[in-house]
């Protein structure tokens, strides 16, 4: 056994230290994802791992993982015995052997295969005979009664929801025997209650000696579910400290290096109505992009909140708001204009700001740059093309103004769009669309994935907008988000709308469960 | 153990890397045939060099099978850079050529300077219909381009051979099935006194130089390449997906057409059912070789139609069969995408005790 202290460590090295992270950089190019950076993780301990977006805590984890290859630095991992041992890096297989499992920022199953294949896929043999269902199915199972990690095993996940799904993603990992598990931004996408749930579960696990290393932006569950917590700033780690002695101030401080602007709201009278929906229904494929007979008005200097357990018909109402989808029946209008025909180029021009839900997806093209990403919906402006030929120098020299003014970090404009880190992503999304100040702007969790810095900023520049005269329709599941921003607010439930008449937080709590008429 | 791991980001010599060995280790790999063909693979390779760079003729023959390839080529590249999988340039080729023919033999005995240019552009419309066709299918009712481009490649040879029984016939061609040819007029210029070298070659030159500027540098190129790579996203941002689709098919079919009309109209003169020893198809190994880049086209199809020419001439000159030809193309191709796997991954050879499974 190891364990002899040696030299002075921020924690001391004791026989129930399970991971050891020394030294470890990576450069990408000119960036520096990380630098010099060391973590210490116990038996049974939860370790939050914070930082701004782009500060390199997803590059961390897959070291860790041995997805990239560290430039310097080791990892050692304890085996069952305790003892520690390096890891070989840049090798998953390795890391998986010796115990640690990783969840990824992205779900990475296949869709449509069911729960049981996913969990088992890649952890037998490609081309065995007979394969032992039965024994995985009752190995699985007994996962999740000690852990209460519910998931259906037998429907494809296609069909599960996103929280389903996040569980399937740990128990894939557990199923591979993880003693230490990460997780990254593992709430991002869940509701506060499925996200509870989830540490719950968490925590459970760890009285079984589980360590849990997980990345969060949501200060609330980092203090609420954590132990310790790690800031990363500029890829290098800048604090450490226990759960018990931070509070969201000292946090913010520590990530950011400055403390963060409160977020100033003018009181603003409501002013003439932008869009307009009336009787608008959707059949949509899934209760989520179903609408039933839609009303709804959104005035200029107002900011409209969409609360809803989500699922409950916000895909299609953003749908139909960014021009993709045809209502089956009933009439949008901007400005008092109904528009004819509906499409997303339709939208565009009639000054309608689209921030989508998902930002990889429907957000950008990640194979083409920053740049090309930044000019995609103004493909008409004389500003980006001449006789139909691209302006490449002023494309250029514009995208890395907007870059710089809305702070997109990553390596360059004229780099793949896919290599900026989530929260970078959203912020290309925000430059392009606050670049062409929008009459109305939609915003479908604007805020997911961003850390605190960021998601200030994106409230900022909604209620800018906003005093500007443009109208906002913010759909969101963090009810604390709408309550903060929104001027107005409306449940969405089964497709259908609500006014709430109330920013009071248990009322439209009520109303999103469907326990008031 | 060897293990497979994604690439964070593909290294740039890649592009040119991978199709270049691949030609490489293509031929390399046929010499083993060779060998048990009893031919001394570098007698074998040095009479393929010959056949294609000993003599102006020879060379000038080479840059002949390489125009309609080029064409093909292009129409591949263009069409699946927006996943567009125009599989039926084949068909687009015939199309092309019928329409050269049909009006190029005899109904409208005008001066070249019109004939010429009229001849071109009605071959290219032809193939352009005939990839418009099947798009129009796709974005409609969801059918699949691979499936239909594929299928109306037979049903258009099938046309072919009715109509060079019927009204294309030539009439002097004592019940031979083939076309009346083309008026001297209506013909592409020879480029060489004594070559069958003809200026198809110039054009197809000019289109992937045209193409390669087209799809980096204008608006139609960049939605163009946004509906390949995400079309979720070029829809959202409000691209016309459909539109573009439709735009790539017509200039995709234009050029498969084009290939038809330079094989007729710059180098037989007339047509008959066995014009094209399946450029259309080869046009997609072409492409694929090519990285999809129109100036990549123009490379890949001069190397292609060298190991046509040459294997020829190696097999007259060495009693070797020049299926030989075939074999090299289709490894390279094979070694095309092993080698555009590797650019993704990377694999790994691991010796370490850490790595259980
Ligand atoms: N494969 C890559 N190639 C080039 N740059 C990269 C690559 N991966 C990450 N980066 C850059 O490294 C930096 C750190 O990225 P990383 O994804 O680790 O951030 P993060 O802390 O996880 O951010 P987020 O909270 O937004 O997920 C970013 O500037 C990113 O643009
Ligand atoms: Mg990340």
């Amino acid at each position: 056994m190891t364990g002899l202290a040696n030299g002075p460590a921020p924690f001391p090295m004791t026989d129930s230290t399970v991971l050891k992270l020394t030294g470890l950089s990576k450069r990408f190019g000119s960036v520096v994802a990380n630098d010099d950076v060391s973590l210490t993780l116990k038996k049974g301990e939860v370790l939050a791992l914070l930082g701004e977006n782009g500060a390199g805590k997803t590059t961390l984890m897959n070291m860790l993982f041995g997805h990239y290859l560290p430039d310097a630095g080791s990892v050692d991992v304890a085996d069952e015995e305790g003892t520690l041992r390096a890891l070989p890096l840049g090798h998953p297989q390795a890391a998986l052997g010796a115990g640690v499992g990783m969840v990824h920022q992205h779900f990475t199953l296949a869709e449509n295969l069911n729960a049981l294949d996913n969990i088992t896929l890649g952890s037998e043999p490609l081309f065995a005979l007979k394969r032992d269902r039965a024994a995985a199915r009752r190995k699985i199972e007994g996962i999740i009664e000690r852990s209460g990690l519910n998931a259906p095993l037998n429907v494809p996940v296609g069909r599960l929801t996103v929280g389903e799904r996040q569980r399937v993603e740990i128990l894939k990992a557990l199923y591979r025997d993880a003693r230490i598990l990460v997780l990254d931004e593992p709430t991002a996408v869940l509701t506060p209650q499925e996200a509870d749930t989830l540490f719950e579960n968490i925590q459970a696990m760890t009285q079984d000696g589980l360590s849990v290393i997980f990345i969060s932006h949501k200060l609330r569950e980092v203090l609420a579910f954590s132990d310790r917590i790690a800031v990363l700033r500029h890829g290098r780690k800048v604090g450490e400290m226990a759960t018990s002695e931070a509070d969201e101030t000292s946090i913010a401080r520590m990530m950011v290096g400055a403390d963060t602007p409160k977020v100033a709201r003018a009181e603003l009278a409501p002013g003439k109505p932008v869009m307009q929906l009336a009787g608008i229904s959707v059949a949509g494929r899934s209760k989520r992009d179903t609408l039933k007979d839609v009303d709804l008005t959104v005035n200029a200097h107002e900011i409209l909140g969409v609360a809803g357990i989500s699922g409950n018909g916000q895909g299609g109402l953003a749908r139909v708001i960014s021009g993709l989808v045809h209502p089956s029946a009933g009439r949008i209008s901007i400005d008092d204009r109904p528009i004819a025909k509906l499409s997303p180029a339709a939208m565009v021009k009639a000054g309608i700001g689209r921030i989508p839900e998902d930002r990889h997806h429907e957000g950008i093209v990640g194979s083409m740059s920053v740049a090309e990403n930044m000019v995609i919906e103004r493909l008409d402006d004389p500003e980006v093309q001449r006789f139909g030929l691209l302006r490449h120098d002023e494309i250029r020299s514009h995208s890395e103004e907007l870059a710089q003014e809305y702070d997109v970090r990553g390596p360059g404009v004229t780099a793949s769009a896919r290599l900026l880190s989530g929260g970078n992503i959203q912020k290309l999304i925000l430059a392009r669309v606050f670049e062409r100040a929008p009459r109305l702007i939609l915003a479908n969790q604007p805020t997911r994935g961003l850390d605190m810095g960021a998601a200030a900023e994106v409230g900022r520049r909604l209620l800018e907008a906003r005093e500007r005269g443009a109208g906002v329709v913010l759909i969101s599941e963090d009810l604390d988000e709408i309550l903060g921003l929104a001027d107005r607010i409306v449940v969405i439930r089964d497709g259908t709308l609500i006014e709430a008449a109330t920013h009071d937080r248990e009322t439209i709590g009520l109303m999103m469960a469907g326990e008031t008429e | 153990m060897i293990r497979i791991e994604p690439r964070a980001q593909t290294p740039r010599a890649f592009a040119v890397g991978i199709p270049v060995l691949s030609a490489i280790v293509a031929l390399a790999l046929a010499a083993i045939p060779l060998i048990f063909a009893g031919a001394n693979p570098i007698v074998a390779y040095g009479e393929m060099f010959k056949g294609v760079f000993g003599s102006l003729f020879a060379f000038s023959e080479m840059l002949t099978r390489a125009t309609p390839l080029m064409f093909t080529g292009l129409a591949a590249a263009l069409a699946f850079r927006a996943k567009l999988w125009n599989i039926g340039a084949e068909g687009q080729l015939y199309l092309g050529a019928m329409a050269a023919v049909a009006i190029g033999s005899g109904v409208l005995d005008i001066s070249g300077v019109v004939l010429l240019p009229l001849i071109i552009v009605c071959g290219a419309a032809a193939g352009a219909v005939g990839m418009a066709a099947p798009t129009y299918l796709k974005v409609r009712f969801g059918a699949d381009e691979v499936v239909t481009t594929l299928l109306l490649n037979f049903i258009i040879l099938i046309f072919l051979q009715m109509m060079l029984e019927g009204p294309l016939q030539d009439p002097m061609s004592l019940g031979w099935p083939q076309s009346a040819p083309v008026l001297d007029q209506g013909m592409l210029p020879p480029l060489m006194e004594r070559m069958r070298v003809h200026s198809g070659l110039i054009l197809a030159l000019v289109l992937a130089g045209v193409a390669q500027f087209m799809l980096a540098r204008s608006v139609w190129g960049f939605k163009l390449r946004a509906v390949g790579e995400n079309v979720a996203a070029a829809r959202h941002a409000g691209i016309n997906v459909k539109r573009s689709l439709f735009g790539v098919a017509v200039i995709s079919g234009g050029l498969a057409g084009l290939a038809g009309v330079s094989e007729v109209a710059g180098l037989k003169g007339y047509l008959t059912a066995d014009l094209s020893p399946g450029f259309g198809y080869t046009g997609i190994v072409v492409a694929m070789l090519a990285g999809l880049s129109p100036v990549g086209v123009v490379v890949a199809a001069l190397f292609i139609a060298s190991v046509f020419v040459g294997a020829d001439s190696m097999s007259r000159a060495m009693g070797v069969s020049s299926f030989l030809a075939d074999l090299v193309v289709s490894m390279s191709l094979l070694c095309v995408l092993i080698g555009g796997f590797l650019a993704k991954y990377r694999i790994i050879r691991s010796n370490k005790a850490g790595a259980t499974s």
